[in-house]
Order: structure tokens, then sequence, then C-alpha cells
């Protein structure tokens, strides 16, 4: 029983695997890219998962992150496809010197830490100042919140600095000598994004089911009682929080090479918070629930974008509401809390016996 | 397996429904045509924007069924019924540019679309990479032109220059000091730094200028600004975004800020649309600049209002944007016609060159993908429209300067799309 | 010293706005610890109803009394926001207090569903709901205690919904009938004009003000002092503040604390209401004027002390008097020789979009020093 149990889901991973490698020549090279992208949000996803899903944290502004990753590669991307002076755009705004903060991502090696050290290094300052003042749960959530408008804005008012509202385009930089936006260059994005999201979602697994992982759920559970027992939740707290700003900060990367552009936009309240809702139907603290939560939400979004302009929004509401009153679990917890046989059960379909079926049965009938 | 062929059939039925809705163009008419081409439109029906976006679709629409009722578009003698595809922008940029990486994959002729210049930016990089043709009908900032882009709107030398010396030679609060508005995001700012270049030769006085975040009517702190700024009256150069001039509006008169008193406003985003949302009483005595105003008094702009309204709904309005969008469409059936194949570089190459008897007056498509229009000055009235004055309304088509010619970098150069012709910035 | 009355008041005038958005929001969320991000919405319904009011006020009947339109509308946006607030309460809020993070995944969909109902249902749909819903409510209450006890009331019940539906259905078809412009949907923004005696500049010793901005913070102070009123001073203010300091203790007394909910939830929400008339003053009404306030007014709520009534009205004037500071570049008129290197900074900050970061960035760093606030909530639990 439990061995079959066990080939079915490889089974699932060995056609999961099957598809991704296969999707390519399938499919059209823009819906690869759309692809690409949902792949690519798995990352983010995973991140709001171990810090919301494992310690309890709400971030709503995990877009900050994603965002700082996205800007890292576009910006390097558009000094990497220059042959003399300064990107294009500052020559709408008059200004003729780049700016200081852009020398360092002429370097591909700083850009490729930046990516993901800069976000993880922001969020654990963030993290830190606030975990500190032992400030949690919705406090936590809306000064979060909080930090996103002030990035966001400082990011959407900056013109001279970082091309304010228009964001950093990148199709037609230049990467390995052709174009961003060209379909062989966007295939290995696509791939990269899918290795990347099972490389992390073996060592977020890995991680949780060590003893860091327990305490994790520890904090969420009850935070004074761990803190008596001699951990300090602050740097645990700290920790995870760095690590899903990193985990943003490479989601952000990636999905902004496959999104053609990384703007302000990202950093939008609606935006962040949808994270959140990719992770909550999925299945908090599924990891699995969350990739696959972002991976078939934005899928369905694209999908729905395209045949009812502003039905999303309706679908989207709907399944915040959905989700928190009759799901809470998510799609993936509720699967593996046997949802489906149960919901089988309540339409009649006899359930499969494993114990004495007439003792099973006397149960039903009350006896 | 039963549920979801049922799910599956559901979604054919809905799509159907929706193709059927959004591919109406020319179910009407009784006309028969050798085959059919579809284009696509692309603008925002939902966000912020599909306020504005919404009545560019319409048009559009419009004149899609205008020229499908007058025979559709003929090409080496046979004619073609255009059908049309819209795809939501959303207000949001990058889901312009996806949208339209999509739309040029799937083949689409030619796309007509977009509304601010921060989606336009968003989707020139995938154009020019894909090698599309997108046409763009709203009048913007310049110091742009793209091989694959056909810009219908006005650029700054066919609006805001004319209106900035306007407002410093011959308005009300000539020889007066300036105060800059806008909403913070490229075409303001870009708009205005050309502003203050201009005003710099001219010899005028640019006393300060703010922008406020998109999204944000908290107007208080600019109004404190102006007052500070302009204590006896002056000129103030709006390029404020849609609802951010009704709080803007709305707060100046009760602050005083009034024409009685010596302030004057020029604005480069208000057009009848605008006023009538806003309210005529809160703008009555300042000004406009447009190429279009729905109060030219011509048969081709009273007729192209009239269709509007009786296509539409008789309380709607035109405005500048949309005789843009009306003329984009005709624009390209006359190069498609003119080149005799719906093959891309083809019809960019015969797109130089074709002219137009537009709402506006006749337009030209020049080598550098803007079209020579004739520049208009209103005053608005208590009725809601423009008083067009006649005196400072341009001798003819003005001929557009994509690169502008009082900003430093810019000075000198042309661009010039035609065959040998210098391409993106060329020294003239 | 005129500088001196400038600023104060023109921080007075925008944190008055702050003020009203944030007041609703300080009580649902610091009394019953609910997060609401629909407040925003609430605002919206507010702004919308402030704009039927005014079309219900052109129409020949009422035509004589338009001037009065706006006192009228503070009213029916109370009472409205108030109706959408209950049953945001009794459908979804209820079922998740204990929770507040997910209480908070709710009202944003909530929110999303009420900016996406503006845009996409005529308007005059609305009132008919709010109608149907008051008169099911009312009509069942009066009858409760004479008629609901015998065999019938599932027929009784079943008749007076039937009975409401009708009734909002007629309104529905009377106003879409009378008022075009509320008769098909339509997702661009409307404008609310204020009666002539309320625009326009005053005279007040020499000075001129707005009179919209007076009329607001004149709003402002009326439901501030309202609150404080019936908080204090009512019975079931006094019901309010018990159940809020005791829950259990108070339902051991007798209290229904699922009445006190609803009610102190709808009175939060009303307020949002009267928001949403100032708001529709200033600016025009949109589907996303709501996403404007949220965010600010959790920090106004957050920033003074949650629960604490003072701590909101001092946070708001005090964010009110930084934009003004900030924003307008008023530092540079009061230090006009300061150091150049400073000077930049200041210069840099003095736009509204910057004045925003830097008022966000002061009160997170302010946040650090007083993580609850400037009056905080006293209590001895190991989690406060």
């Amino acid at each position: 029983m439990k061995l079959s149990k066990k080939y079915i889901s490889y089974l699932w991973w060995a056609i999961a695997l099957a598809l991704f490698i296969a999707m390519p020549s399938l499919v059209s090279d823009s819906r690869l890219k759309i692809l690409g992208k949902c792949l690519s949000l798995g990352i983010v996803a995973l991140g709001i998962d171990l810090s919301w899903g494992f310690t309890g944290l709400l971030s709503l502004g995990q877009g900050i992150f994603f965002s700082l990753g996205g800007y890292a590669i576009a910006m390097f991307l558009q000094l990497n496809s220059l042959k003399e002076g300064i990107p294009e755009f500052f020559g709408l705004y008059g200004v003729r010197e780049l700016p200081f903060f852009w020398e360092p991502f002429k370097s591909p090696l700083f850009t490729l830490i930046a990516i993901w050290l800069i976000p993880g290094l922001i969020a654990g300052l963030i993290g830190y100042l606030v975990f500190r003042n032992r400030i949690k749960g919705v406090y936590f959530s809306i000064l979060t919140q909080a930090a996103l408008l002030v990035f966001f804005n400082f990011f959407n008012g900056q013109q001279k600095l970082i091309n304010g509202t228009n964001g950093l385009p990148t199709p037609n930089t230049i990467l390995f000598g052709t174009m961003v936006g060209d379909p062989l260059i966007q295939k290995y994005f696509y791939y990269l994004s899918g290795i990347l999201v099972i490389l992390f979602y073996l060592f977020s697994k890995w991680l949780v089911s060590k003893r860091f992982g327990s305490i994790l759920i520890g904090i969420r559970d009850d935070e004074p009682r761990i803190r008596f027992s001699g951990y300090n939740p602050v740097l645990f707290k700290t920790l995870i929080f760095a690590f899903a700003g990193c985990l943003a900060g490479i989601s952000g990367a990636l999905f902004t090479v496959q999104a053609d552009l990384i703007s302000p936009q990202y950093m939008r309240v609606p935006f962040s918070i949808e994270m959140v809702i990719w992770v909550a139907v999925g299945g908090r603290g599924t990891l699995l629930g969350a990739i696959l939560g972002a991976f078939f939400i934005r899928l369905g979004e694209s999908f729905v974008q395209g045949l009812i302009p502003g039905g999303w929004i309706f679908i989207q509401g709907g399944l915040f509401i959905l989700v928190v009153t009759i799901l809470p679990e998510g799609v993936i917890g509720w699967i593996n809390n046997g949802g489906p046989r149960n919901l089988l059960t309540r339409f009649g379909v006899k359930r499969f016996i494993a114990t004495y079926p007439s003792l099973e049965a006397n149960k039903k009938e009350g006896i | 397996m039963g549920i979801s062929r049922r799910i599956l059939a559901g979604l054919a039925t809905a799509t159907l429904a929706v193709s059927v809705t959004s591919c109406g163009g020319g179910s009407k008419s009784t006309l028969s045509y050798d085959d059919e081409i579809t284009v696509g439109i692309l603008h925002s029906l939902s966000g912020t924007m599909a306020i504005s976006e919404k009545t560019l679709v319409d048009t559009e629409i419009m004149a899609i069924e205008e020229i499908n009722a007058a025979g559709g578009v003929v090409v080496d003698g046979k004619s073609y019924e255009i059908k049309y595809k819209v795809e939501d922008g959303a207000s949001n940029w990058p889901l312009f540019a996806e949208k339209s990486s999509q739309m040029i994959d799937a083949g689409y002729p030619v796309i007509f679309g977009g509304w601010t210049s921060a989606s336009r930016k968003a989707m020139l990089p995938v154009y020019e990479e894909k090698d599309g043709f997108l046409y763009y009908p709203i009048q913007y900032e310049g110091r742009e032109c793209s091989p694959n882009i056909m810009y219908t709107g006005a650029t700054p030398n066919q609006q805001s220059e004319p209106a900035t010396e306007f407002m410093f030679k011959s308005s009300p609060a000539a020889g007066k000091p300036f105060f800059l508005v806008g909403s913070d995001y490229v075409f303001p700012r870009t708009s205005n730094t050309i502003t203050k270049e201009q005003l710099k030769t001219l010899g005028g006085e640019v006393v300060g200028e703010d922008y406020l975040p998109l999204g944000n009517t908290e107007v208080a702190p600019i109004i404190t600004k102006i007052k500070k700024a302009l204590p006896d009256g002056g000129v103030i150069i709006n390029t404020l975004n849609g609802d951010q001039n009704v709080a803007f509006f709305k707060q100046i008169q009760d602050v005083g800020i009034t024409p009685e008193n010596g302030y004057y406003v020029m604005s480069y985003s208000i057009a009848e649309e605008e006023i009538s949302t806003i309210g005529p009483e809160f703008l009555e005595g300042h000004y406009g600049a447009w190429n279009y105003m729905m109060s030219i008094d011509t048969p081709a702009s009273k007729t192209f209002a009239e269709n509007f309204k009786e296509r539409w709904g008789s309380d709607r309005v035109v405005a500048d944007p949309q005789e843009s969008a009306y003329n984009m469409v005709y624009l390209w059936k006359k190069a498609v016609e003119k080149a005799g194949t719906f093959d891309d570089e083809a019809v960019r190459a015969a797109l130089i060159g074709v002219t137009f008897d537009a709402p506006q007056g006749p337009i030209e498509v020049m080598p550098n993908h803007h079209i020579s229009q004739t520049v208009r000055i209103g005053e608005i009235n208590a009725d809601g429209g423009f008083t067009i004055l006649d005196d400072f309304t341009s001798d003819g088509p003005v001929i557009p300067q994509t690169w502008n010619q009082f900003y430093p970098e810019d000075i000198g150069y042309g661009c010039d799309w035609s065959e040998g012709g210098g391409g993106r910035k060329y020294k003239m | 010293m005129d500088l001196f009355f400038d600023i104060i008041f023109e921080g007075i005038s925008i944190g008055s706005v702050l003020l009203i958005a944030a007041l609703g929001l300080a009580i649902v969320f610091g009394l019953m610890g609910v997060i609401n991000l629909a407040h925003g919405e609430l605002i919206m319904v507010g702004s919308y109803s402030t704009f039927v009011t005014q079309l219900l006020f052109k129409q020949p009947f009422l035509k004589p009394f338009y001037g009065s339109y706006i006192i009228v509308s503070i009213f029916i946006a109370f009472i409205f926001s108030a109706c959408v607030g209950i049953l945001l309460e009794r459908l979804i809020i209820r079922k998740l207090y204990g929770n507040p993070l997910e209480t908070l995944l709710a009202t944003w969909g909530v929110s999303l569903l009420l900016q996406q109902f503006v845009r996409g249902v005529p308007l005059a749909v609305g009132p008919g709901i709010i109608i149907t819903f008051i008169s099911g409510i009312s009509i069942k209450n009066l009858l409760k205690d004479k008629f609901l006890n015998f065999a019938y009331k599932k027929y009784i019940d079943l008749s007076i919904w039937a009975f409401s539906v009708t009734l909002g259905i007629l309104s529905t078809n009377f106003i879409a009938s009378n008022i075009s412009r509320l008769s098909r949907a339509d997702s661009r923004n409307v404008d609310v004009t204020a009666p002539k005696w309320m625009r326009g500049p005053i005279d007040i010793f020499g000075e001129t003000y707005p009179k919209t901005r007076l009329w607001i913070i004149f709003i402002t102070l009326i439901s501030v002092v309202a609150v404080l009123i019936f908080l204090n001073l009512s019975e079931w203010g006094l019901r309010i503040r018990a159940v809020t300091q005791n829950r259990s203790m108070s339902e051991c007394l007798g209290l229904s604390s699922k009445k006190v909910d609803t009610l102190t939830f709808a009175i939060g929400s009303g307020l949002a209401g009267v928001a949403g008339v100032a708001v529709s003053l200033l600016g025009s009404v949109g589907p996303n004027v709501g996403q404007n306030y949220i965010v600010p007014c959790f920090m106004v709520v957050v920033l003074g002390g949650v629960g604490n009534l003072l701590g909101t009205v001092l946070a708001s004037f005090g964010i009110g008097i930084m934009t003004d500071l900030i924003g307008a570049g008023r530092l540079m008129t009061i230090w006009p020789n300061m150091p150049e290197s400073l000077a930049n900074i200041v210069n840099f900050f003095a736009t509204t979009s910057m004045a925003r970061v830097m008022i966000f960035t002061l009160i997170i760093i302010f946040l650090q020093f007083k993580p609850s606030g400037l009056f905080p909530q006293k209590g001895r639990m190991v989690e406060s």
C-alpha cells in the first residue's frame, strides 16, 4: 500500500519532468515565455511559504525583493549591451553621467551575487529591526506593506536614477552576444527557471526536515515557548526572512528577463498580496503547493485575462475569500489530509475499507 | 472524465462568446468580400487607464466598420473585410509588452494600441526585437523614433511648444512666470524639460515645478508651492494625468487660483472628455492645445463627431486622441492599398507619404513615422468645449520634429525611415 | 508667525482627510483587532453614494433642495457603508475572529470584488441591494416579538425577504429609469461637485482659506467628537468598551458579544462612508480611490497606537504637518541659509512623491523606538 503510493508520486514527478523538458517543442515561443515566467514565480512563492507557512511571518512586501532582483539583472543587461556612453533613457532626463550605484553592475559576477544578496540583506535588515522589537503578526504585515510603499514611491519617482515608471526593458539588450528577447535565449531561461525551482524546492524541503524546520514551526505555533527553551527566535526569523528575500530576488531576476521589463509596477501593493494567494491556494506549509499555486494561478490569470477583461479580478477576489473560509489548508494540504476521499464519501462513494468491513459499516450506522 | 469534458465545452463556449462579441466588425453589413484580414487592437480595458483607452477602442472599431462598409481594404483587386481582435493591456505596462509579443507571434499584420508613454516604452523593444509594427495614437513627449512604430499623435512641436509660446507671448498672462505641474511619469517630466529649455530661449522664467505620484490626489503641497512661487498670477503648465486633474482644478479654484485672479492653466491632457468629467465650471477660462477639437467647424469634423455619437451613444464626445486613433486605421488602410500587399515591410515602405483628409484637416505621413498636423489653441468655455483661437491656429499642417529642437542633445538631429534615409537619429 | 499658521492650517487640512479616513479603521482595528483591507473600498462606497445622492437631488422633485444634498449625503453614505460593513462582518469576518492574517486576506478579496463591482455593474443596483437589506432586517425586527414565534416562521421570513427584494428591484428600476448615468455599467470616474456655498475661497482675519477644506475639517471634528461621546457616554459605547476589554467576562454578564461586534463594525464602516464624502469633495471618485488611502490609514492607526483615538488624531495631524513641511519645501523657507549639502537633501525630498518616501521611512524608524506607537496599550501579557 505504502509502496504503491510512493510509486504514484514518482510517476507524477516523471510526467512533470517529461512535460517540462518537452514543452519547448510543444508550444509557441511566446507561450513558452509565459510558462517560464510562471515557473520563475514559483521561487518567490517558495520563500513566502517558508516565512509564512512555516514561520508565520506574513510579508506583504515581497515585491520589494522581487523587484530588486529584477532591477539588478536589468541594470546589468542595460550596461552590457552598450558600446559606449550610458543607457539611452538617461538622455530623456538630461542625465549625462552614470549614477554611481550603476557602476558595479558592469560586472557580471557582481550582478550574479547582487541578484540574491542585495534583496537578502535588505530583507534581513528589515526583518531584524522589526523582529528585534517583537513586532509580529499583522503589525509585521502592515510594516512590510509600508516599506513596499516607500520603495515603490522611490523607484517610481526617480526618473533620473532608474527611469521611474517606465522601468528598464530587457528584450533588446545583449547577453552572450545575442538579444535577450531571442527565442533561443528565452528557452535557456525557461529551463533555468525550471531547474532552479526544483533545486530550491529540494533545498527547502531538506531545510525544513531538519531541526531548523522544527524551530520555525515552533515559532509559528508558540513563540514564547521557543524563546523560553533557550532559542533566540529573532535570529531564526531574520534568517528565514532573509532567505525568502534571496529567493524573491532570484525569482525577480528570472522573471524580468522573460517578462521583457522590470518596472515599479511590480512594487505595487496588489502584486505582493497576490503572491500570498498563490501560496494560500496551493497550500501553506507544503512547499510544493506554493510552487504549483504560483504556476497554475498565474497561468490561469494570463488565460482568463485574454478571455474577459477584468474578469480575473473577480476570480482573484473570490479565491481570497474562498481559500480562507472553505479551504484554509490549500489544495495540496487538502489532498494530503485526505480531502478528495472525504469528498467522494460525501457523494456516497464507498470508502475503501482497510479494516474489518463489518466494523467500519457498523460505525457508519451508529452502532 | 465527464466533468473535465463539460468544463472544456464550457470554456469553448465562453471563448466563442467572447470572440463573437469582440470580432463583431462588419457583421451588420450585407456586402460580400473576397477574403478577410484580422488586425490587433491592444488597449487597457481594465484598470486605471481603461477610462481613457476604451474610447480609443470604440473609435478604432468605428473606423474599421466604416472601412468595411465602404468595401473593405482592396489589395490586388481583392477586397478584404477587416476583422479585429481586442486584447486587454489592463493598465499594466509589462502586460502590454507580453501581449504585444503574443500578438506579433500570432501573425497580426498590424497592431493598434497604447496610451501612456510608459506602455509604449514597454512595447517598443518588443516590436523592435520581433520586427512587428505598432500604431500609437497619443500626443507624447517626442525624443523617440522607431522603425517599428507609427506615431499619429502630436510631437512637442505640434502641441506643447506652440502652446508655451502662446502662453508666454499672447495670453492674458503674457510675460508672467511659469509653474510646471505634472503627474510623476515620463511624459510630464520630458515635456516639462522641453518647456524649460524653450522658455530659456524665449526669455521666460520658470519659478517651480512639481510632480504628483500617479494615484495620489493630495494636491495641497503643490498648491502651497504655486501660491508661494506665483504670488501675482502667472502661467501654470499642467500635464497631470486623468483623475488627478479633478483634484487639482477643484482645489486651485478653492484657493483663488483662477483666471479672474490672473492665473491661467494650459493643460496638455485635457480634452472634451475630461472637461465633461471635471466640470466646465472649474475649467472655464483656462486653455488647452490640440490638433483636433470637437468644435472645429468643418463638415469632416462634424461628420466624425456625429458618426461617433450615432455609433456609441448621443452623450459621447470625440477628442484629439480619438481622432488620432481614427486616423491611424485609415492611414494603415491607405498604406496597404498603396503597397498592394499586407506584407509588413512593403506596407511600411509605402506608409511614408500617405495622405488623408482627417477630421482636423489634411494630414500626411512624414519619413520620421510621425504625421504633419494642424495646431490649435483653445480656451475652455462654459459649455464644456473649446473656443478655438483662430489667430493662433497654425497656417496649415506643421511638420513633426521627433528630435526636439530646444533640447541640447537633439538640436540639429532628425529621423528618416524612408529608403536611403538617415535612420533613427542623424545630423541634418 | 504667518508662516507658522500656514503650516498648521495646511497640516491640519491634509491631516484631517487622513484622520477621517482612518477614524473608522481606528475603531475596527483598534477596538476589535480586525484587519480590514476593504476599508478603502468602504470609503469608495461612501464616495459613490455621495455621487448617487447628488444625481438624485438633480431630479425635478428634489431640485429646490439641491444645495443641501451634501448634508443628506453624509447620512446616506454613513448608512450605505455601514450596511456593506454589516454584510461583510456577518458573512465573512465573523468566521475569522482570532485569525487576523486570514481576515486580512479575505478582506483583500472583498476589496477586489467591491472595486470590480462598481466597474462592472450599473450603479443603480447598489442602492437597490442596500434598500433590500435595510427593509428585510428592519421589518423582521419590527415583527419579531409579535408574529415570529408561531409555526409559520419560515414562510413569514421568506415573504419578508421576497417583499424586500421586490422593493429593491423596484427602487433600482426607478433610479435607473430616471437617471441614465446610473443605468449602465461605466468604469469611468465620477465627480461630485460641491454645492456653491461650499466652494471657493473665504477670508478669515485677512487670510484666505479654501472653504472645502474648512468643511472637511469641520466634518472630521464632528465625527471625532461624536465617536468620543458615543464610546464614552452612551450605553452601547459602554458595552463596546466592555467587550473589547474583556470579551468572556462581558459574555458572562449577559452581553451579546456578537451584537456588539456587528455594531462596532457597522460604526467603523459608516465612518469610512463619511470619509468617502470628504474624499469626493477633493478629487474624482473611481474604483481605485480606496487603494490610495488604505496603507496610509493603517500607518496612522499604528503610529497613533492601536486602540487609542487620541493617538490616531495626533498621528494624522503629525503626518499632515510633516507632509506640508517636507513636500511643499517649507523647510527651505523656514531656514533659508541652511548648509548646501543639507539643502540638497531637503530639495531632493521636496516633491510630493519623495515626501511620501520620507514620511513613511520616518514612521518606520519611529516605530523602531516606540514599537506600539505614540500611546501604547498597557498590558502584562508576554504577547501584547
